[in-house]
C-alpha cells in the first residue's frame, strides 16, 4: 500500500475539515438514532426520559429476533458467494480477452442499473415458473425461503462488488504481475503471491458493499421470502407501516452492533490467518 | 491491461505457434473465470428480465393481475405523456445534482483517507461504513426527526442565530438525504483508485507543476478517472430510481421516477407499464453508462 | 463449449421455455387472470372447502399479515393450545400482497386482506371457500357485518378488524370551533393559517376518495369528470400540504409536523392515548363521509395446511380472543361477543377501549355517511394517474 502525499498548506486543511465534517454528517443520524432507542415515548422525536424498553420489546419479540437471525445468516451466505464471483468477474475483465467479454462486460451493468422493484417482480415471476419447473420434471417440491432470498442477493451483488474490484484492478501497475508470472510456474502462484495481496484493498470494499446491501434490502426479499424466513428491513419495513416507534431505533442498534461484530471477526481470523 | 501471453517454461524461444497456443490459453483461462458468474446471471437474471419484458407488451386485467393474451404497445406509447416526460426530466435532474454533490465531497475525503497512516486507513474506512450497517429506513426517518420543525436542526439554528429553515419536505432535504444515501458508494471506489496511485508520481508532479491545482488536474485526476466513473455510476443510477428517500424526506409532494414505477407495480397493479418504464429506464441508464464510459476513455 | 453464441441461444431458448410451459399448461400458478385459462374448453370446476374436523389441525400455521395486528404472545398461545408452531409473516400493502400469493406455493395458510382485496381475490379464486362446520365461533359476528359488498354471501372470508379514515386535529392550535368537514384540509378559507401544517395520506383511494367526497360524490366513482375535479382540487390543495404521508400521520400530529391530519383511527388513537395531552387532540370522520375500511381473515387457495387455517380463524373468534385482539391493536371488532364481554366486564377494564374507539359521535354524518372501498376493476388505474398529476 502506498501512502498519498498531504498537501501543503491551506489544502492540507481543507481536506482534513472535510474529513471530520464528513463524519460528522454520516454520525449525525446515527447518534440521534441511537439517543432515541432510548427515549420512553412511542414518538420518535419526543423525548420521554431513559427507557430500556424498546430494547426490552425486541428481545421478547421472537419475530424480531428471527427476522435479525435471518438478516444475518443470509448476509453471510450472500457475502461469501457474491465476492468470490464478482472478483473471478473482475479479473476476467480487467485482465484478460476472450469471445463474448464485451457482452459479459454489459451483462454485469444489469443488475446496478434494474429498479429494485422490477427486480422483485422479475424474480417473484421467475421462482413460481422455476418451482413449477422442477416440479414438473424432478417432482422436487421446493419452496421460496432462504435460498430464494440469498440467489437474489448473490444476483445483484455479483455486480457490485465487481464494480469495485475493478476499480481497483484498472491501471494497477503490471509489471510486478507480469514479473510473477515469469518468476512461478503456475499462474495461479502468481495471483496469489501478487496480485491478489494488492487487490485486497478491493475485495475488502467489495465485501463490505455487498454485506451492506444484502442487509438493507426491502423490496427484493419481500418478494421472493418465504414464510418464516422474514428478514430485518423487511420486518422493519412492515412495523413502519403500523407506526414509527423507537423499537425501529433499537432494533437498528442491534443491527449495527451485530455488523460491527461480525467485521471485527473477520478481522481478528484475518489477523490469525496471517500469524498475528 | 490485459496479459496477452504467457512464455511457456519448456521452450527457451516464442515460436508463432506456441504464441497463439498461449493466447488461446489465456482466453480460455478468461472464459472460465467469467463463466461461472455468466451463467449464474443468465439464469437467474436475464430469464427473468425477459419474462417482464414480456409483460411490458402484455395488457392490464381488472384484477390487476395481468393478460398475457393481447400484446400492445400501450404501455410503451404511454412514456410519450407529458406527466412522465416531467418526472423523467424531474428525476434526472436530481440524480445529476446528487452525483455531482457526492463527488465534490467525496474526492477530498478520498484523498485524505489515502493520506493516512495505512493501519489508521482501514479503521476509517470501516467507520464510514458502519453508519450504513443500520438499517436504511431508520436512517431516512432520523433524517427527518434531525430537519423537522422542532427538530435538533432547528434548535441549532435558532441557537447560532440564523432563524428557522423550511428543509424538511422540500426537494434540498430529498438531495441531502440521496447524498447521504449514498456518498459511501462514491467513496470507496475513489479511494481504490486512489490509493493505489504510486505515492512518487504525486511527488514527481508536484515538482513538475507550479501549483497543486494544476498537479491534481493533469495528473492526479487522470489516474484515478476510474474511480471517478465507478463512483459516478454507482450514485447516479440508485439515485435515479430512489423512492423511499423522496417519499420520507421530501414528503411525496413530488413524484420521481422511482417512486412511478413502483406506484405502478403495487398501488396501481398496472404491470405492463410498469415493465415498460422499467425498461425504458434502463435502456437510458444504459446509453448514458455506454457514453460516459467512451468519455472516460474506456470500453465497453 | 467455447462459443457464446452457443451459450445465449440456450439461454433464449430455456426463456421461452419458461414462459411458455405454463401459458400452454394452464396448470402453472402464476399471475394470469382466470379469463386466460377460462376462454379454454372446460367448465371451471367446483372449488372444494377443505374438509376438517372441529379444532383439527393438520400442521404449523403461518400466518401472513399486516404488522403489529397481532399481539405475538396471542399467536403464541393458540400454538401453544394445539401443540403446534405459528410463525407470522408481515406485508405492508395489499398490492404487495397480492401478486405474491397469486403466484402460488407461497407456503402462508391464513392472510388478512381488506375488503376490497377480497372481492379481487375472490374472483381470481386465489382464496378458498371457508368450512364454515369448523367455524362455529363466525356466528359471533355481528349482524352489521353480513352481506358485505365484497363478500355478500360471506364465503370467502369472516371480518377480523375494522376502522375508518378521518381527520385527526390538534385542538391545542386549531381550536375547536371548526366545521366537521372535508373542507378543514380542502378549503383554505377554513385552514388557511395551517398552509404547511397539513397531511393527507399518501394513498391514491383514500386521498382522491376524500376529495370526491368532499364534492359531494361516491369514493366509488368511476367518472371521469367527478375524477378531473377531485384531481384539481388535489393540484390546488398539495402546496398547503407539509406532506403526503401514511405510516406517520399519527405522528406528525403529536410531534406537532402537523396540526390537521388525515389517517386511521386505530392509528391515531394509540398514538394520542400514549400522550400526556391527549385531551387537545381530535379524531373524527367529516360530515360529507368518510371510509369505513374491514380487514378479514381468509384461507389462501394453495395453504399447506387449511386445518389449522380454519381452527386458527374459529379460535380467534371468540369472544376472549376477539377482545383481547382488539385490546392490543386498538381497531374496532366485528366481534358481537368480544363487544358483550367487554361491555360486561365487571372492572370496567375495556372502558377506555369502548369509549375512544366506538364513540359514535365520531361519524358526524352518522355511520350511513360511510363508505367502503370497492375495487373499479379497470378505473383503477385511473385514480393512480390522477393522484400523481395532482402532485405534479
Amino acid at each position: 500500500m502506498s501512502t498519498a502525499v498531504e498537501p501543503r498548506g491551506w489544502a492540507k486543511a481543507a481536506l482534513h475539515i472535510n474529513g471530520w465534517l464528513v463524519y460528522i454528517f454520516f454520525y449525525a443520524p446515527i447518534a440521534l438514532l441511537v439517543l432515541f432507542s432510548f427515549s420512553d415515548n412511542r414518538n420518535v422525536g419526543i423525548w420521554g426520559g431513559f427507557t430500556l424498553d424498546w430494547y426490552q420489546d425486541f428481545f421478547d419479540s421472537s419475530n424480531a429476533r428471527g427476522a435479525l437471525s435471518n438478516s444475518v445468516k443470509i448476509a453471510i451466505v450472500v457475502t461469501v458467494i457474491s465476492v468470490i464471483l464478482g472478483t473471478m468477474s473482475a479479473l476476467a475483465l480487467e485482465r484478460f480477452t476472450f469471445k463474448g467479454k464485451k457482452v459479459f462486460d454489459a451483462l454485469l451493468y444489469l443488475p446496478i442499473i434494474i429498479p429494485d422493484v422490477t427486480m422483485a417482480v422479475m424474480l417473484l415471476l421467475f421462482f413460481g415458473e422455476f418451482f413449477d419447473l422442477l416440479d414438473m420434471l424432478f417432482g422436487l417440491q421446493l419452496r421460496k425461503g432462504f435460498w430464494s432470498i440469498t440467489i437474489s442477493h448473490i444476483a445483484f451483488n455479483i455486480s457490485f462488488v465487481s464494480v469495485i474490484v475493478r476499480a481497483r484492478l484498472s491501471g494497477m501497475n503490471t509489471n510486478l504481475e507480469e514479473a510473477a508470472v515469469d518468476l512461478y510456474a503456475s499462474r495461479w502462484k502468481a495471483f496469489r503471491h501478487v496480485t491478489f495481496p494488492q487487490i485486497v484493498p478491493g475485495i475488502a470494499g467489495g465485501a463490505l458493499l455487498a454485506m451492506t446491501l444484502s442487509l438493507d434490502d426491502v423490496v427484493i426479499t419481500q418478494f421472493v421470502t418465504g414464510p418464516g424466513w422474514t428478514t430485518l428491513p423487511v420486518y422493519v419495513f412492515g412495523l413502519i407501516r403500523k407506526g414509527v416507534t423507537p423499537l425501529i431505533n433499537s432494533i437498528s442498534v442491534i443491527m449495527l452492533l451485530a455488523s460491527m461484530i461480525l467485521v471485527v471477526l473477520s478481522l481478528f481470523a484475518e489477523r490469525a490467518r496471517r500469524g498475528g | 491491461m490485459t496479459v496477452t501471453s504467457e512464455p511457456s517454461p519448456e521452450s527457451t524461444e516464442a515460436t508463432p505457434q506456441f504464441e497463439k497456443a498461449a493466447q488461446r490459453k489465456e482466453s480460455r483461462r478468461g472464459f472460465l473465470l467469467a463463466l461461472p458468474s455468466y451463467l449464474y446471471l443468465i439464469i437467474f437474471f436475464v430469464i427473468p428480465l425477459v419474462i417482464v419484458l414480456v409483460y411490458s407488451f402484455a395488457t392490464r386485467n381488472r384484477f390487476g393481475g395481468t393478460d398475457l393474451s393481447g400484446w400492445n404497445l400501450a404501455s410503451y406509447e404511454r412514456i410519450a405523456e407529458p406527466i412522465v416526460r416531467t418526472i423523467l426530466f424531474r428525476s434526472l435532474w436530481l440524480a445529476f445534482l446528487t452525483t455531482i454533490i457526492c463527488l465534490l465531497i467525496a474526492y477530498p475525503f478520498a484523498y485524505f483517507l489515502a493520506t493516512r497512516r495505512p493501519a489508521i486507513r482501514n479503521v476509517m474506512l470501516v467507520f464510514v461504513m458502519i453508519p450504513f450497517w443500520t438499517n436504511f429506513l431508520v436512517r431516512n426517518f432520523a433524517w427527518r426527526v434531525i430537519l423537522g420543525n422542532d427538530g435538533p436542526l432547528t434548535k441549532t439554528t435558532e441557537f447560532l442565530g440564523l432563524g428557522t429553515h423550511e428543509l424538511l419536505f422540500s426537494q434540498k432535504a430529498v438531495v441531502l438525504g440521496l447524498v447521504y444515501g449514498y456518498l459511501p458508494f462514491m467513496i470507496l471506489p475513489l479511494y481504490a483508485a486512489i490509493e493505489r496511485i504510486d505515492g512518487q508520481l504525486i511527488e514527481a508532479s508536484r515538482d513538475l507543476y507550479s501549483s497543486g491545482w494544476q498537479s491534481f488536474r493533469n495528473v492526479l485526476l487522470p489516474l484515478s478517472m476510474p474511480g471517478v466513473i465507478a463512483g459516478s455510476i454507482l450514485v447516479f443510477i440508485p439515485s435515479l430510481g430512489a423512492y423511499v428517500t423522496p417519499e420520507i424526506l421530501g414528503g411525496a409532494k413530488t413524484t420521481l421516477l422511482g417512486s412511478y414505477i413502483v406506484t405502478q407495480f403495487l398501488t396501481a397493479r398496472n404491470w405492463p407499464f410498469g415493465a415498460a418504464l422499467s425498461f425504458v429506464l434502463m435502456a437510458i441508464m444504459l446509453v448514458g453508462t455506454v457514453i460516459y464510459f467512451r468519455k472516460g476513455g474506456r470500453t465497453l | 463449449m467455447r462459443n457464446n453464441t452457443k451459450l445465449r441461444f440456450v439461454a433464449a431458448f430455456a426463456a421461452l421455455a419458461l414462459i411458455a410451459i405454463p401459458a400452454c399448461g394452464g396448470g402453472g400458478d402464476d399471475t394470469t387472470a382466470p379469463e386466460s385459462e377460462a376462454v379454454e374448453e372446460t367448465p371451471v370446476p367446483e372449488e372444494e372447502k377443505a374438509s376438517c374436523e372441529l379444532n383439527q389441525v393438520d400442521g404449523d400455521l403461518a400466518l401472513y399479515n399486516w404488522a403489529e395486528y397481532i399481539d405475538e404472545e396471542q399467536l403464541a398461545e393458540f400454538a401453544e393450545e394445539y401443540g403446534i408452531s405459528a410463525t407470522m409473516d408481515v406485508y405492508d400493502s395489499n398490492e404487495a400482497m397480492q401478486p405474491i400469493i397469486s403466484a402460488g406455493n407461497s407456503g402462508y395458510d391464513v392472510i388478512v386482506p381488506s375488503d376490497y382485496m377480497v372481492s379481487i381475490l375472490i374472483e381470481a379464486k386465489k382464496i378458498q371457500p371457508l368450512n364454515f362446520d369448523v367455524i362455529p365461533n363466525a356466528a359471533n359476528i355481528s349482524d352489521d357485518f353480513s352481506g358485505l359488498y365484497y363478500d355478500p354471501d360471506g364465503t370467502h372470508s369472516v371480518p377480523y378488524q375494522w376502522g375508518t379514515t378521518g381527520i385527526a386535529v390538534n385542538t391545542a392550535v386549531v381550536g375547536t370551533d371548526f366545521p366537521r368537514s372535508w373542507g378543514l384540509i380542502f378549503d383554505p378559507a377554513i385552514s388557511g393559517d395551517f398552509d404547511g401544517q397539513i397531511q393527507l395520506l399518501n394513498d391514491p383511494r383514500e386521498t382522491v376518495g376524500a376529495a370526491l367526497k368532499y364534492l359531494g360524490y361516491s369514493l366509488n366513482s368511476t367518472s371521469e369528470d367527478e375524477l378531473n375535479e377531485a384531481k384539481d382540487l388535489l393540484k390546488s390543495t398539495a402546496s398547503r400540504l407539509a406532506a403526503f404521508n401514511t405510516d406517520s400521520a399519527d405522528e406528525f400530529i403529536t410531534q406537532g409536523e402537523t396540526v390537521i391530519g388525515h389517517g386511521y383511527s386505530g392509528d391515531m388513537f394509540v398514538q394520542f392515548l400514549e400522550q400526556e395531552n391527549y385531551e387537545d387532540y381530535l379524531y373524527f370522520v367529516p360530515e360529507e363521509g368518510g371510509t369505513r375500511w374491514i380487514d378479514n381473515m381468509a384461507v389462501v387457495f394453495d395453504a399447506p395446511h387449511p386445518c389449522t387455517a380454519h381452527t386458527f380463524i374459529n379460535w380467534l373468534l371468540s369472544a376472549e380472543q376477539g377482545a383481547a385482539l382488539s385490546d392490543w391493536n386498538y381497531y374496532d371488532t366485528p366481534n358481537q361477543a368480544a363487544l358483550d364481554l367487554m361491555a360486561n366486564d365487571a372492572d370496567g377494564y375495556y372502558d377506555d377501549l369502548l369509549d375512544f374507539v366506538r364513540d359514535p359521535a365520531r361519524y358526524a354524518g352518522g355511520i350511513e355517511s360511510l363508505e367502503s372501498i370497492e375495487d373499479t376493476g379497470d378505473f383503477e388505474t385511473n385514480y393512480a394517474d390522477a393522484f400523481v398529476e395532482a402532485k405534479g
